[in-house]
This record gives structure tokens, C-alpha cells and sequence, in this order.
């Protein structure tokens, strides 16, 4: 049997998993009080060469106050950030070799677009020709040519975010950083844009780090994604890991959707481990080693999509069976989510959701059917409180 | 729901309008008056116009004046530019709400008592009172007016602009003269001509401060009023008034066209993304 990997392998680019690889950039044990108030607490964190990194959270998490320690605009309270190997302390905004892309994209709006792209380099005094040459290659690589004697206000917000990318990739900086970068455009056009972000990223050849609260965002552009709380990172790993096998209770109901499923360690072997659900009963059998002991109570992570449903009853004896009852069922056209109530409470359902392969189905599931709900057994993943 | 005006409406405004421009409308038509009594119609005449030139001390007096008005204006800009900056921009410091209390503090303070107590302070100095003497006065009270101005004016800018610049490798002190001074300009630039418009007809400070060789046109007016009205003075006036009628439909146009020409360039841009 072939050895099982998770998720979709994106490419050879796993520099993290080499301890003697040196970081880019690295925070050591940053922390950032204002007032009493303390937005990043003690932090460490590496970031390699030509990584795609995201920082993932939700607001007030520090994940924008740790990216503007980063550009110079806030001073860490204590701690050490490097980057390529310089100590950035005592280093202002305007001399570190990094540059951002705002939020609100911040541009001059008494510049033209031509110019506002020309500032960062004028500001280095390269010569006129240079400047006129790699201008014309941001308007080229950023498809605003014909927009180049336009002022910001004359611009939509489409054009506005690419002018910004622009200017702030134009000074080629070490590290490219990107603050909410999409937050303000539509479905379809953030969606276009995170895959010219990826490719404009492979084509330079550059480090960007990105701050996001969108989690479909940070999965689709990032080589590794930071899950951060309360001014600590909870989970830095690959999206695929980050999904598959999240480290705690707060990342698996963080990111996407999830079956959280208290139950009780009843036996543990080299064979993984038996769970009994504390509230309904049902029995759980893991592949997955716990260091919770016998008795504890631990929490059964289990994505719906990786629960299957059939109309009928579960057969006597079987484990990682539940029998359940349709109670809600949402169809979303490309995949429907049911969820099943499992025990007497009417909360206490089980999701399952399934892509709709077929046009049409002979007796389709609908509500108040008998279903069975069945995993296999490195379905789900064990987390402790 | 568009109603066309009432009765009440038209005699409110009629009442209104005739209450602030009755005086002004009388003085600007016996300004052409013929006759040498100001109150008695003698036919028309702009004789005494001319005559106004050949007057050496109303012009001298107009002359101090619009030197007092420019310098205390560009000075008074300066300074309250930097405390609205300051206001704006330093968040929370120890002292905020006395500072900003005492910049704003002359907006209420009666004229006569910052006259008297500028008199006071120049007197305890031993300055000789003059033209210097009462452009400091002016640039006191008008920096508050600018203040308040360039601070409306700074409460909507986006400090990311800023911070862009910086990120950019554009250093503070540059970044202000590259960036925020041209984003604030219109600000600044209204702040401007309110102190020269303050200065320009101020009465009651000007007479506290200045000293002998230093009359200002509205101090010149209202001592020549005293010993009774010429038609000479209303021509002044009438001047005076007209230049300001000119210099606010000018202001008045231009932002206008500022306005169609930016809705023009929205709806462009609009219409160009698809």
C-alpha cells in the first residue's frame, strides 16, 4: 500500500522542514503591549526565501500589528525581528528594504498613476531612464497601460488595488507585504486576483507575506498559513495540514466547517484508539494515537464532507456507524449539507455534506428519513480541549 | 415631494436679505453720489473716485493694511497649520485638551480684551507699537481661525498616504512637503484667506496695538466717520466690497468646477470597468 500524504502536494518548495535552512525573516519572542493591552505576546516565527506566507485571524488577533512591526510603523515592546539576516531594530519605515500594499491602498491623489508608481524609485534617485523603463514594467505586468496619465479618483477599485501592487512592487522590495490586499473588491475579481498575486509572486520571484481574515483567501494564495489568537500563533503549517489535521479545537472550528464531537477515551492500543461520544453514546474508532488518557474527555474533529450518508439503519456490532434522522438540508447546487439529528436534543446533529455528481437521483435523501452516518477511521482527529 | 415656495417662504427670504444687504446696497449707491452731503441725492457722479486717489492718507492707510493683512495671514497659516497637525496627528499627549482649548480659546474671547491685554504685554516689553506691533496681534488671533480650518480639513486624511510614502523610502520631513501639504492645500489655502480677510477689517485690536505711522484703513474710516461721513468714504467701502463680492464668486466657480469635472471623471472611470 502507497503511503499516505495530506492534501494535494503544491510543489518541491518545503524549506520549513529543513531545521538548518536560515530563515528570511524571523520574530523572535516578539511582544506588542499598547497600554494594558497586549496584541502580540511573545512570538517567534520563521519565514524562508520566495515563500508565499499568510497570516490567518480574525480582528484584533495582532496579525496586522505583527505585519506593521514588520514595515517599521510599529516598534516591538520587546523581542528581535530580523530580516535576511539584519536586526530591524532601530531602523525607521522609510530604510527597510520591504514595502506594503495597504489596505486602502493609500495611493497619492495628487499623483498620476505613472507617478505614483515612479515615487518609490525616485525616492532611491535612480536615474530618469531606469525609472521611466521598469514604470513602464509594472504598467505592463499590471495590465494598466492605457490608465497611466489617470488620477486615483478617475480609476475603479479594480484598477485602484493593481496600481497599488504596482507601486509597491515596483523597488523590487526583499519582501512584499500585503495588508487585507482584496478586502475591498468583488467575488470574481478577488478570486482573479489571488491567482495573479500567485503568479506574480513565481514570476519575481519574491517573498510575500499577506494578512488576511479570509480564510479561502489565505488557502488558495499561501505556501504555509499562521492561524493567530489573542497575539499567539495557534497553527503554522501547510492549508492542507491546516485542514486535515488541525492542532486544537480553536483552528478545526476556525477554518471551514466542522463536526465537534465530545467524547470519552474508553481503550487505546497501537492500533489507535476508542472513543465513545459522551453525549449520544455512539462508538468512534481512531487510527490515531492520543497522549489523552483513559477516561479523559477529548474532542472527535470530523469534516462534514468526510462523513457518508445512506438512507437505511446501521448494521449491529459495526463501530464509526451513527444512526440519525434527517433534520435540515441545505442545497448549495454543487454540494448539498445535511445535517442529522443523532440524539434526543434537536441541536445535537451531525453534518454531512456530499458533491452533487449526478443531475438527477433515484429516491433522493429528504427529510425524516432513517440515514446511517459512517466515517473510516483516519476519517476525523482526535484534539484535546 | 418638490413644493414650489410658499408665502412664507418668499417673505422670510425677502425679509432676510433685505435685513443684510439694505445698508450695503444704500452705501454702494450714494458712494455715486454727486452732492457733498452724504445723506442727500445730487444726481450721479464718480467724482468721487477720483478724488479718492488724489488722497494720500487713505491710500497709505489701505497700503498698511494689506502689508499687515499678508504678513500676519502667512504667518498666522504657518503656525496654525502646525497645531492643527499637532492636534490631529499626536493622539494623546499630556496637556491635549488644555492645548487645544487654549488655541481655540481667542474664537471666544472679546476683541477688546485681547487688544487690551496685547497692549499690555507690548507695553511690559518696551516694543515700540507699530506696523510689527500689529501683525503679531493679528497673526495671534487669526492662527486660531486657520486651526480650526486645516483641522476639518485633516480629520478626513487617510494617514496610510502617509505612511505609504514612508514605506516607499521617503523620509518624515519630506514626506509632509511631497504629500500632505499638497493633499491639505485647499485647507491651507482657506485658512489663508480667512486671516487676511480678518485682518483686513479689524477694528478693535488693531486700534489697541498700533502706534503712530501704522493707521489701518478700518481704523483711517472709522476716525474720519467721527468727524462725519464723506462720499469719499463710501467709495472706499464700495471698493472694498467689491473686491470681496469678486474674490468669493471666483472661489465659489472654481470649486465648482473642480466638483463637475471630478463627477465627470467618476462616472468615466465608472463605466470603464467592466
Amino acid at each position: 500500500m502507497a503511503k499516505k500524504s495530506i492534501g494535494p502536494v503544491r510543489r518541491e518548495f518545503v524549506p520549513w522542514e529543513n531545521s538548518d535552512h536560515p530563515p528570511f525573516i524571523e520574530f523572535r519572542n516578539v511582544t506588542k503591549k499598547f497600554g494594558e493591552f497586549v496584541a502580540v505576546r511573545n512570538l517567534s516565527l520563521k519565514i524562508y526565501e520566495k515563500e508565499f506566507f499568510a497570516l490567518l485571524g480574525g480582528s484584533g488577533c495582532g496579525k496586522t500589528t505583527l505585519m506593521r512591526m514588520l514595515a517599521g510603523f510599529e516598534t516591538p515592546t520587546s523581542g528581535q525581528i530580523f530580516l535576511d539576516g539584519q536586526d530591524l531594530a532601530g531602523i525607521p519605515p522609510y530604510r527597510r528594504p520591504s514595502n506594503m500594499m495597504f489596505q486602502s491602498y493609500a495611493l497619492f491623489p495628487h499623483m498620476n498613476v505613472e507617478k505614483n508608481i515612479a515615487f518609490g524609485l525616485k525616492q532611491d534617485s535612480m536615474p530618469a531612464q531606469d525609472i521611466e523603463a521598469r514604470v513602464s514594467e509594472m504598467l505592463r505586468l499590471t495590465k494598466l497601460e492605457q490608465f497611466a496619465q489617470r488620477k486615483p479618483h478617475q480609476l475603479s477599485g479594480g484598477q485602484r488595488q493593481r496600481v497599488a501592487l504596482a507601486r509597491s512592487l515596483a523597488k523590487r522590495p526583499k519582501v512584499l507585504l500585503l495588508d487585507e490586499p482584496l478586502g475591498a473588491l468583488d467575488r470574481k475579481l478577488r478570486e482573479e486576483t489571488q491567482f495573479e498575486l500567485m503568479n506574480l509572486q513565481e514570476e519575481l520571484e519574491m517573498t510575500f507575506l499577506i494578512v488576511t481574515h479570509d480564510q479561502e483567501e489565505a488557502m488558495t494564495v499561501a505556501d504555509r498559513i499562521a492561524v493567530m489568537d489573542k497575539g499567539e500563533l495557534v497553527q503554522v503549517a501547510t492549508p492542507a495540514e491546516i485542514y486535515e489535521a488541525p492542532n486544537s479545537k480553536f483552528v478545526a472550528d476556525f477554518i471551514g466547517d466542522v463536526n465537534l464531537i465530545e467524547a470519552k477515551v474508553t481503550e487505546k492500543s497501537d492500533a489507535g484508539t476508542r472513543l465513545v461520544s459522551v453525549v449520544d453514546g455512539f462508538v468512534i474508532d481512531s487510527e490515531q494515537e492520543t497522549e489523552a488518557g483513559l477516561g479523559e474527555t477529548v474532542w472527535y474533529a470530523i469534516r462534514p464532507e468526510k462523513v457518508r450518508i445512506a438512507q437505511g439503519r446501521r448494521e449491529e456490532g459495526q463501530v464509526n456507524q451513527i444512526d440519525g434522522l434527517v433534520w435540515d438540508i441545505a442545497y448549495l447546487g454543487d454540494v448539498s449539507c445535511i445535517h442529522s439529528k443523532v440524539g434526543e436534543d434537536d441541536h445535537d446533529t451531525i453534518r454531512a455534506t456530499f458533491a452533487n455528481i449526478s443531475r438527477m437521483v433515484e429516491n433522493p435523501i429528504t427529510w425524516d428519513d432513517e440515514v446511517v452516518l459512517s466515517f473510516d477511521r483516519d476519517a476525523g482527529v482526535i484534539l484535546k480541549g | 415631494m418638490t413644493r414650489g415656495p410658499t408665502w412664507f417662504n418668499i417673505t422670510s427670504l425677502v425679509l432676510g436679505f433685505s435685513f443684510l444687504y439694505l445698508p450695503i446696497v444704500l452705501l454702494v449707491i450714494y458712494s455715486f453720489n454727486e452732492s457733498r452731503l452724504v445723506t442727500v441725492w445730487g444726481g450721479f457722479s464718480t467724482k468721487w473716485y477720483a478724488s479718492l486717489l488724489q488722497n494720500e492718507q487713505l491710500l497709505d492707510a489701505a497700503w498698511v493694511t494689506l502689508r499687515v493683512a499678508f504678513a500676519s495671514a502667512t504667518i498666522a497659516t504657518v503656525l496654525g497649520t502646525l497645531a492643527a497637525l499637532i492636534l490631529v496627528r499626536s493622539g494623546r499627549f499630556m496637556g491635549r485638551s488644555l492645548f487645544s482649548g487654549m488655541i481655540f480659546a481667542p474664537l471666544v474671547m472679546p476683541e477688546v480684551i485681547l487688544g487690551l491685554s496685547l497692549l499690555l504685554l507690548f507695553v511690559a516689553m518696551g516694543t515700540a507699537r507699530g506696523f510689527w506691533t500689529v501683525m503679531l496681534a493679528h497673526t495671534t488671533f487669526a492662527m486660531c481661525y486657520v486651526a480650526v480650518v486645516v483641522q476639518s480639513r485633516l480629520v478626513g486624511f487617510d494617514k496610510s498616504v502617509e505612511e505609504a510614502a514612508e514605506d516607499l523610502g521617503c523620509p518624515p520631513v519630506k514626506t509632509f512637503f511631497l504629500i500632505t501639504l499638497p493633499i491639505i492645500l485647499p485647507g491651507v489655502i482657506a485658512g489663508w484667506m480667512l486671516a487676511f480677510t480678518l485682518s483686513l477689517d479689524d477694528l478693535v485690536i488693531a486700534s489697541f496695538t498700533t502706534g503712530p505711522g501704522a493707521t489701518t484703513l478700518p481704523m483711517k474710516i472709522y476716525s474720519q466717520v467721527r468727524l462725519g461721513v464723506t462720499p469719499e468714504i463710501n467709495a472706499v467701502c464700495t471698493i472694498l466690497v467689491g473686491l470681496v463680492t469678486i474674490g468669493v464668486i471666483a472661489a465659489s466657480l472654481v470649486t465648482k468646477r473642480q466638483q463637475v469635472q471630478r463627477e465627470r471623471d467618476e462616472r468615466a472611470a465608472f463605466g470603464a470597468d467592466g
